[in-house]
């Protein structure tokens, strides 16, 4: 059971984060960047996988040079190799962009599976599984809480509002993962000292066969016209409970006319 | 005047269209003029063509077939792709749930545009809002390649009102075998509640740590009973096992955009407040005087949530 996990590396969402004002794009260079919260739990699940399974867990990335931090977290997790694609042409691609560059190294690589994170919280649009499934003519098991591999077949929950549906699909498929499916192990000690021997396949866009001129801010599906800081709320009000917080509460929402 | 498809998402639970599907019908005015598409199971569009047209669908495109629910996504994509090339619309427009996002994404790699998720308007020249990183940056977005797809985000636009013809016309549905990969073999509801839904919700009452126990979680149900509201909570809570993961507001989970939504006993982490910051009346009922919702608290009581709630939740009942 061979599987590839697609990383990528975020700005902290608990840490503050900007617009670049220079190209209305993601800030990443000066932020406190991470693995994508999401991915840990995809990173866990094909591990899961494997060691039921046998097989290799390849970790796959595209992002600058410094997305070899968010590589050497999953390979220090267990995953036994990566596949980094790097290029300079690659800054400023929206997301149909990136799914080619990901599509095209995936060409490239032999799999069962592609597991990812549900969702990257800066960008938060959750479409990733659907565009590769889409370029790739394979099935998309997206959104799962629970995913099972038997017999070349694999099964997920997708969570929905109040429940779940039931999804399966021949292998190679694409699963994405929701936090609800495991809990990500930490990398031991012996685990970060392995990581720095495993192997980093570094890719440019030439060694995946795409040209330049598919990719980049300038060639994007999509452009950020402008953005702006959330205008600052006004001072609410703010009453300390001496027996009377409910009514105040409650006075606030009939001048509101909520009740 | 140029036509603007809207794809209609129904209600899971049956009972007609979502809230959101006359939501976009409304957005999507900005443009042109709306004709709704209904890709879904034999006999879904005669319960919702009224609603769509009273709404302003001038056609309402009917793509009935079992398929199209027998398997994810891929097969709505497909037959959506296909109207679009027959009808070169101006734009589309999709409620933004999570298969809308990837109906989306679908589509747009099918007929080679570009698309935005989440967006809160759309602009009469095809600029769109966008909120980023939690809400605390807004962005100006266009597409710029191809047709543009929007998914519009649930309780961003109120539904107005605009009678359409809704001229039935029916399309003819042949899924491929390529958008067969994924099946579904059942759907299953776990939780069934009266309460509203809650990306819907006009009110949403949520808890937090503070509520201290899966058992307390009743007086935060009792005040979103009395309110009408759908109930919520931060991951605090929920990864303390109080409350359910299907109900969490946050990052990691649901966002949403009510009228009033009321924080109990939520500290106000920057993973809670990405998911409910756009809210457009916020109270914050907590003991902590410098906790951090309070920042963004259009009212905010300090005290303690076992007594302020209940006297609340019995006060805004005798009221009725």
């Amino acid at each position: 059971m061979n599987i590839v996990v697609l990383v990528k590396q975020v700005p902290d969402s608990g840490s503050e984060r900007k617009m670049d004002p220079a190209d209305n794009t993601v800030a990443r260079a000066a932020a406190d960047n991470v693995v994508n919260e999401i991915d840990e739990y995809a990173i866990e699940e094909a591990l899961v996988v494997k060691e039921a399974q046998g097989g290799e867990v390849t970790v796959l990335t595209v992002g600058p040079d410094s997305a070899t931090d968010a590589i050497r977290k999953a390979l220090s997790m267990g995953a036994d190799k990566a596949v980094h694609v790097s290029d300079e042409a690659i800054k400023g691609s929206d997301a149909v962009q990136i799914s080619a560059v990901l599509a095209a190294a995936l060409g490239q690589l032999e799999f069962d599976l592609v597991i990812c994170g549900a969702e990257a919280t800066d960008s938060q649009m959750s479409v990733m599984p659907a565009l590769l499934a889409e370029r790739l003519g394979l099935p998309q098991l997206s959104g799962a809480r629970k995913l099972t591999v038997d017999g070349g077949v694999a099964k997920i929950e997708r969570q929905t509002d109040g429940g779940y549906w039931a999804v399966e699909a021949p292998l190679p498929a694409i699963v994405s993962t929701w936090d609800t499916i495991n809990e990500p192990r930490y990398p031991s000690f012996k685990g970060i000292m392995a990581a720095k021997k495993k192997p980093v396949e570094t890719k440019t866009l030439a060694d995946l066969g795409l040209d330049a001129s598919t990719v980049g801010l300038a060639n994007a599906t999509t452009q950020v016209v402008d953005f702006a800081g959330r205008p600052p709320k006004g001072e609410g009000v703010k009453v300390t409970d001496e027996g009377d917080g409910a009514q105040k509460f409650v006075d606030f929402l009939a001048g509101q006319k909520i009740v | 005047m140029a036509e603007v498809l809207v794809l209609a998402e129904l209600n899971p639970a049956g009972g007609g269209v979502r809230k959101t599907t006359l939501e976009a019908l409304t957005a999507a005015r900005a443009l042109g003029e709306p004709s709704a598409v209904v890709i879904a199971a034999p006999g879904t569009a005669a319960g919702i063509k009224d609603a769509l047209a009273e709404y302003g669908a001038a056609t309402v495109y009917v793509a009935e077939a079992p398929e199209v629910d027998e398997f994810l996504v891929a097969p709505k994509a497909e037959v959506l792709a296909q109207l679009v090339q027959e009808k070169s619309p101006t734009a589309v427009v999709i409620p933004s749930s999570p298969e809308g996002k990837e109906i989306a994404a679908r589509l747009a790699i099918k007929i080679g545009s570009g698309f935005l998720t989440d967006v809160t308007e759309i602009a009469a020249d095809g600029t769109a809002t966008q909120v980023a990183f939690a809400g605390s940056v807004i962005v100006h977005s266009k597409v710029t390649a191809g047709t543009p797809i929007y998914t519009l985000r649930g309780n961003s636009v109120t539904p107005e009102p605009a009678a359409g013809a809704g001229a039935e016309q029916a399309v003819s549905v042949s899924v491929s075998d390529a958008a067969k990969g994924a099946k579904v073999t059942d759907r299953v509801v776990e939780q069934k509640s009266s309460r509203p839904e809650l990306t819907e919700a006009s009110i949403v009452v949520s808890g937090g740590r503070g509520v201290a126990s899966a058992e307390n979680f009743s007086i935060i149900e009792g005040l979103a009973d009395s309110l009408g509201a759908a109930v919520g909570a931060s991951r605090a809570a929920v990864d303390s096992g109080f409350y359910p993961h299907t109900f969490q507001v946050g990052q990691t989970g649901k966002t949403v955009s009510p009228n009033l939504y009321v924080a109990v006993g939520i500290s106000g982490a920057i993973q809670h407040r990405a998911g409910m910051q756009t809210s457009k009346t916020i109270v914050a009922i907590n003991k902590d005087p410098e906790a951090p919702i309070f920042e963004l608290a259009d009212f905010g009581v300090i005290g303690d949530l076992n007594t302020v709630v209940p006297a609340a939740t019995e006060q805004i009942n005798a009221r009725k």
